[in-house]
C-alpha cells in the first residue's frame, strides 16, 4: 500500500481541512487520540516549557526519574547570567514512596537543594503518579517557603490531566505566584512585559534590544533569561507584549484584570510581523517621538537585511512548504515568512491550536493547503508525499519523517540552537531553509531519483 | 589513600540522573523485532519524551504508540483506552506484534493488562499477537525494561523441539553498527543465530522511497519462535541477575547450554566471546579475525604511551562500565571512578567478577547521578571521561576530554555507527581514546607541537 492511500483515523478525520473549502468546522483542543502516536506530550511538557528559561529558579521534578530526565538541558534557552535552569532535578520516587508517598522526599530534597544551590524561588512539578498518590505538595511547598523564606510554588502539570496546553495554564498560575509582590516606584511609564518568549538562541535578547533602542525599558522578559525579582515586578510595567499567545494569553489576561495592564499580541517571526510588533507598540504608546523611532530603527533593519535575504529567495521561488509546529501563532509568521522567501505553504498544523487560530489559517492559505491539529507520524508522511513538500518545519521529532523522504529540514521547536527571531533571524532562517532545500545530497535520494541507476535495480 | 567504596548518598533528590526510565528500554527492544509495535499503557507525555529522545540519538523515525490516560481513565482504569490504542494502532499501522509496557502511571493505579487484553479478545477476532512488559520506572532502570521486554518474548514465543544448529544471541543496548559486526562474526564462524532483539536495520536504515511505517528489518517471530531449540544461549552482561536472564531461562527451560559474559570490548573480553564461538561451532577462529587481533594488538602498541598512567572516569549502564573498565586495565589506564544509575551492587558484582583488581582500587558509585561523578572526579581528578554526551557538563566544567560511547549520543553525528564491540569495534574505540588525550596534550600545549 502506498503511503498517500493511507486512512485517517475515523476519530481524527475533523482535526484535519483545506483551505478553500467551505463550512467544515475544524475540530481541536482535544485530549490525543489514544492509540494515534500523537507528536505532543502532556501538560507537564507545556509547563516546563514555559518555566524553563526562568534562570536563578530552582526546578524540581517531583516523580519518578523519566520526566526530569528526558526534559534535562535540551533546549536552547540561553541565560545571560545563572544557569540553574538547565540542571534536571527529580525526586526520582521509588517503591517505597509510591506506597508510602513522596512528601518527605520532597521536603528533604528542597530544603538541600536551596541550601546548596541558592535559588530566588523554587518550581514544584507534580508529574503523573504524584497525582495519584495524592501526596501534598502545595503544604510541603508552603512549609519550605516559611523555613526558607523564597517562593517555593506548586506547578499542577500531572501529565493526564490535560494537553500541552494545560500545562502552560499551570505555568502561568505558578507565575502569577510571583508577580506582584515587588515595589515598583522607580518603572517608568515607557515600560513593558516581554511575554511568551522563551529566549532560544538568545531571541529575547535580540528583541530586548529593539525596546531599548526605541527608549522603552523592558521590565521583565517572561520567561526568557527571566530572572525571579524582574518577575516580581512586572506589574509595574504599563503593557504586555504577548507572544506565543497559546501559552501566555491566560498570563496577560489576569494581570490585566489584577493590575490593569493592557496586552497587545505579537510575533517576532519574520521581518513584516516583527515590524508590526515594534509599531502596535509605538502606537500603543502614542508618543510621536517614539513612533518616530520605531520607524528608524525598522528601515535601517531592514535596509541591513533585505539584500541578504534576497540573495535566499531567489533561488528557493516556487518551492514548497510543510508547517507543523506548537502554537498556531507562529505558523502565521511562518506563512509570511516562507511567502518572503518566495515559497507556498501547503501543508499546515500545530499541536495546540483553537477554533479561530486554524479559522485564520484557513484564509491565510491557498486554496488546497492541508490544515491539521494535533498530527501523528503517518499523517505528516503522508500530507509530505501527497503535496509533495520541498521543506519540513517542525522539531526533532518532525525531522527523521522528511529526512527519510529526501525532504529539507528546518528546527523550528524550542530545542533549535539558531536565533530565528526579529530581523537578523529572517536571514538565519532564510539561510536555514536554503542550505536544506537546494541541498544536493538530496539527488542521491531514492525518492527523488529521475533516472534509475541501473546497478541498484 | 582510602578510597570510599561505599555509596554514601550525599543528597536526597537526583541532579542530572545518570540513568532512563524503563519504558525507554522496553520501547528499543520492540523496535527490534519484525513487524512490532509498541504502546506504552499511561499518559501521552511518556511516549513522545521517550520517541524524542531516542530520535535524538539515532535520527531515525521511532513511533511509540501512547494510551493517552485522561483524568477520569486515571481514576477508572485504562481498559477503554487500551482497546481504543490497540485498534488504532492496528488500522493504522498493522503489526504482528503489539508490545505493550506499563508506565508509572498505570503501575500505580494497578492496571490489570491481562483481563484488559481477555476482554478485548472476547470482542476482535485476528489480534496480532500482544505481550505485556511491567515496567514500573520507580522499580528500574532503562535497563531493566530492555532486560524484561527481552525476557517477555523469549517465554512468549520459544517452542521446544528438535535442537537445531543455531544460537541465540542476546547482545543489550549496543548501536546498529555493533550489532551488524555481532552478527556478521556469528555469519563467519558459519553459526546461523537468532539476534534478540534486532534493532540494526529498524534504527538505522536507509533512505526511503515511500514512508515506511514501519521501517523493515528486526528479529522475525520464526526466529523468537526458533530460540528454545537453539543449541547454545549467549548473553552479553554480567549484572543481568538470574530472574532477568533470558539465556539462563532457555537454559532452565529449554536445556540448552547458556554463555553470559562481559560485553566484548577489549582483548579479553573479545576472546572470551570468540572462544565460546569456537566451542559452539566447532569451527576455529577465521583467519579475518586473527588479523584483526593482531591489528589491535599492534594499536595497542602504537597507542600505549599515551595511554600510560592516565586516568580515567567511566559511567553509564552497569555492564557497559564493566567491560569498559576491562578494557582500560588492558592498556595500562587506570580507572579512578566508576558511576552507574544502576541499583545497589548490581555495577560492583559485575566489575568483581571480571576485573576484581579494579574493582577494589577504583570508586564504584551506583545508584549515582552526574552530580555524584562531578564530585568523585573534583575528589580524584582524571585525565579522561568515557560515557554517553550526558557527561558534556561535567567535561567542560573541568576540562576532561569527553569520549562519547553508550546512549544517547545527540550531540555528535554518528552514534548509530559507533562500535564498540569485537577486536574491530575496540580499535575504533581506542584510537578515538588515544587522539582524544593527544588532541588534549596538543592543545593545552603552549607550542602546539605535531608529535607522531
Ligand atoms: S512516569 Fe515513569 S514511565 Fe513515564 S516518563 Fe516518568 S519515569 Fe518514565
Ligand atoms: S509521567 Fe506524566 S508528567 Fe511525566 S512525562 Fe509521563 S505523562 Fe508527562
Amino acid at each position: 500500500m502506498k503511503m498517500t492511500d493511507i486512512d485517517i483515523l475515523s476519530d481524527r478525520k475533523r482535526q484535519i481541512n483545506k483551505a478553500g473549502t467551505e463550512g467544515l468546522a475544524m475540530e481541536c483542543e482535544k485530549h490525543s487520540l489514544a492509540g494515534a502516536v500523537s507528536q505532543r506530550a502532556c501538560v507537564f511538557c507545556g509547563s516546563r516549557v514555559v518555566l524553563y528559561p526562568v534562570t536563578d529558579a530552582l526546578h524540581l521534578i517531583h516523580g519518578p526519574i523519566g520526566c526530569a530526565a528526558y526534559t534535562w538541558d535540551i533546549r536552547g534557552a540561553l541565560s545571560s547570567g545563572p544557569q540553574l535552569h538547565r540542571m534536571s532535578f527529580s525526586t526520582d520516587l521509588r517503591e517505597m514512596d509510591v506506597i508510602h508517598g513522596g512528601e518527605n522526599k520532597l521536603y528533604k530534597s528542597l530544603i538541600e537543594l536551596i541550601d546548596k544551590y541558592n535559588p530566588k524561588a523554587a518550581f514544584v512539578y507534580s508529574t503523573c503518579v504524584v497525582g495519584v498518590i495524592g501526596d501534598d505538595v502545595a503544604s510541603v511547598c508552603a512549609r519550605v517557603k516559611r523555613e526558607k523564606g523564597i517562593p517555593v510554588i506548586a506547578v499542577h502539570s500531572e501529565g493526564f490531566k490535560g494537553s500541552k496546553k494545560d500545562g502552560y495554564k499551570a505555568a502561568c498560575d505558578a507565575l502569577l505566584n510571583l508577580v506582584g509582590t515587588l515595589p515598583v516606584d522607580t518603572i517608568p511609564r515607557l515600560s513593558v512585559n516581554i511575554l511568551g518568549d522563551f529566549n532560544i538562541a538568545g531571541e529575547s535578547w535580540i528583541i530586548k534590544n529593539y525596546y531599548e533602542k526605541m527608549g522603552i525599558r523592558v521590565v521583565s522578559t517572561i520567561t526568557g533569561d527571566a530572572r525571579v525579582k524582574d518577575i516580581m515586578q512586572a506589574h509595574g510595567a504599563s503593557l504586555n507584549i504577548v507572544q506565543c499567545s497559546g501559552s501566555m494569553t491566560w498570563l496577560a489576561q489576569q494581570m490585566e484584570s489584577n493590575y490593569g495592564i493592557p496586552y497587545i499580541r505579537a510575533s517576532y517571526f519574520g521581518i513584516e510581523d516583527t515590524a508590526k510588533a515594534l509599531y502596535d507598540v509605538a502606537d500603543f504608546f502614542d508618543d510621536p517621538e517614539l513612533t518616530d523611532r520605531a520607524r528608524k530603527l525598522v528601515r535601517c533593519e531592514v535596509e541591513k537585511v533585505i539584500p541578504q535575504i534576497k540573495r535566499y529567495s531567489e533561488a528557493l521561488r516556487g518551492k514548497k512548504a510543510a508547517v507543523y509546529v506548537g502554537g498556531a501563532f507562529k505558523a502565521f509568521s511562518l506563512i509570511k515568512s516562507l511567502r518572503m522567501l518566495n515559497m507556498d505553504t501547503v501543508v499546515v498544523g500545530s499541536q495546540t491550536g483553537n477554533k479561530s487560530d486554524y479559522e485564520v489559517l484557513k484564509a491565510m492559505c491557498n486554496k488546497g493547503t492541508i490544515i491539521v491539529d494535533d498530527a501523528n507520524t503517518l499523517e505528516l508522511a503522508r500530507f509530505i508525499l501527497e503535496k509533495d513538500v520541498d521543506l519540513f518545519i517542525g522539531g526533532v521529532k518532525e525531522r527523521p519523517i522528511a529526512y527519510k523522504l529526501g525532504v529539507g529540514f528546518c528546527d523550528h521547536n524550542h530545542e533549535r540552537k539558531i536565533a530565528l527571531a526579529g530581523f537578523e533571524g529572517m536571514v538565519n532562517f532564510s539561510r536555514e531553509v536554503f542550505n536544506t532545500v537546494t541541498s544536493p545530497v538530496w539527488k542521491f535520494v531514492p525518492r527523488r531519483q529521475t533516472k534509475k541507476e541501473v546497478y541498484f535495480d | 589513600m582510602t578510597k570510599i567504596n561505599k555509596v554514601i548518598k550525599t543528597h536526597t533528590s537526583t541532579r542530572n540522573a545518570c540513568k532512563l526510565c524503563a519504558p525507554l528500554g522496553a520501547s528499543m527492544v520492540l523496535k527490534g523485532i519484525e513487524q512490532a509495535m509498541p504502546i506504552l499503557h499511561g499518559s501521552q507525555g511518556c511516549a513522545t519524551y521517550i520517541r524524542r529522545y531516542v530520535i535524538g540519538h539515532f535520527r531515525e523515525p521511532f513511533d511509540i504508540a501512547s494510551s493517552s490516560f485522561t483524568e477520569e481513565t486515571t481514576v477508572f482504569g485504562g481498559g477503554e483506552n487500551l482497546m481504543r490504542a490497540i485498534e488504532n494502532i492496528i488500522t493504522q499501522y498493522n503489526p504482528e506484534i503489539i508490545g505493550i509496557a506499563t508506565t508509572c502511571l498505570a503501575e500505580t493505579i494497578g492496571e490489570d493488562i491481562q483481563l484488559h487484553l481477555a476482554a478485548l479478545a472476547g470482542k476482535k477476532a485476528d489480534l496480532p499477537t500482544i505481550v505485556h512488559v511491567s515496567t514500573p520506572s520507580y522499580k528500574g532502570t532503562h535497563m531493566d525494561g530492555f532486560f524484561a521486554a527481552v525476557k517477555t518474548l523469549v517465554r512468549k514465543f520459544a517452542v521446544k523441539g528438535t535442537r537445531i544448529n543455531k544460537v541465540a544471541v542476546f547482545p543489550g543496548m549496543l548501536s546498529p553498527q555493533d550489532y551488524r559486526y555481532i552478527k556478521q562474526m556469528l555469519f563467519d564462524f558459519q553459526l546461523p543465530s537468532v539476534v534478540i532483539p534486532d534493532f540494526s536495520d529498524t534504527l538505522d536504515g536507509g533512505s526511503w522511497q515511500d514512508y515506511q511505517k514501519i521501517p523493515p528489518g528486526g528479529t522475525a517471530i520464526d526466529d523468537l519462535k526458533d530460540c528454545g531449540r537453539c543449541c547454545g544461549a549467549i548473553e552479553f552482561g554480567l549484572s543481568i541477575s538470574e530472574d532477568q536472564s533470558s539465556a539462563e531461562y532457555l537454559s532452565k527451560s529449554y536445556g540448552m547450554p547458556s554463555y553470559k559474559m562481559p560485553i566484548p570490548i577489549g582483548i579479553e573480553n573479545s576472546d572470551e566471546f570468540f572462544s565460546t564461538l569456537c566451542t559452539i561451532s566447532g569451527h576455529p577462529v577465521p583467519d579475518k579475525y586473527s588479523m584483526a587481533r593482531m591489528r589491535l594488538i599492534d594499536a595497542y602498541v602504537d597507542g600505549h604511551k599515551y595511554a600510560a598512567g592516565k586516568s580515567v572516569a567511566l559511567y553509564g549502564e552497569e555492564d557497559l562500565v564493566c567491560a569498559l573498565a576491562s578494557f582500560m586495565s588492558e592498556i595500562g589506564m587506570t580507572v579512578s571512578v566508576c558511576i552507574s544509575g544502576c541499583k545497589p551492587e548490581s555495577l560492583r558484582k559485575a566489575m568483581e567478577k571480571r576485573v576484581p583488581a579494579v574493582a577494589a582500587s577504583a570508586r564504584i558509585l551506583e545508584d549515582a547521578d552526574f552530580e555524584d561523578l562531578l564530585n568523585a572526579i573534583e575528589e580524584s581528578p582524571v585525565d579522561l571521561i568515557i560515557g554517553n554526551s550526558k557527561g558534556y557538563t561535567v567535561s567542560r566544567k573541568l576540562s576532561v576530554p569527553l569520549v562519547r560511547v553508550g546512549f544517547p549520543i545527540h550531540d555528535r553525528l554518528g552514534a548509530q555507527r559507533f562500535s564498540l564491540v569485537g577486536y574491530e569495534g575496540t580499535t575504533e574505540l581506542f584510537d578515538r581514546i588515544i587522539n582524544a588525550i593527544i588532541e588534549k596534550k596538543q592543545e593545552s600545549s603552549d607550542i602546539g607541537y605535531l608529535t607522531w
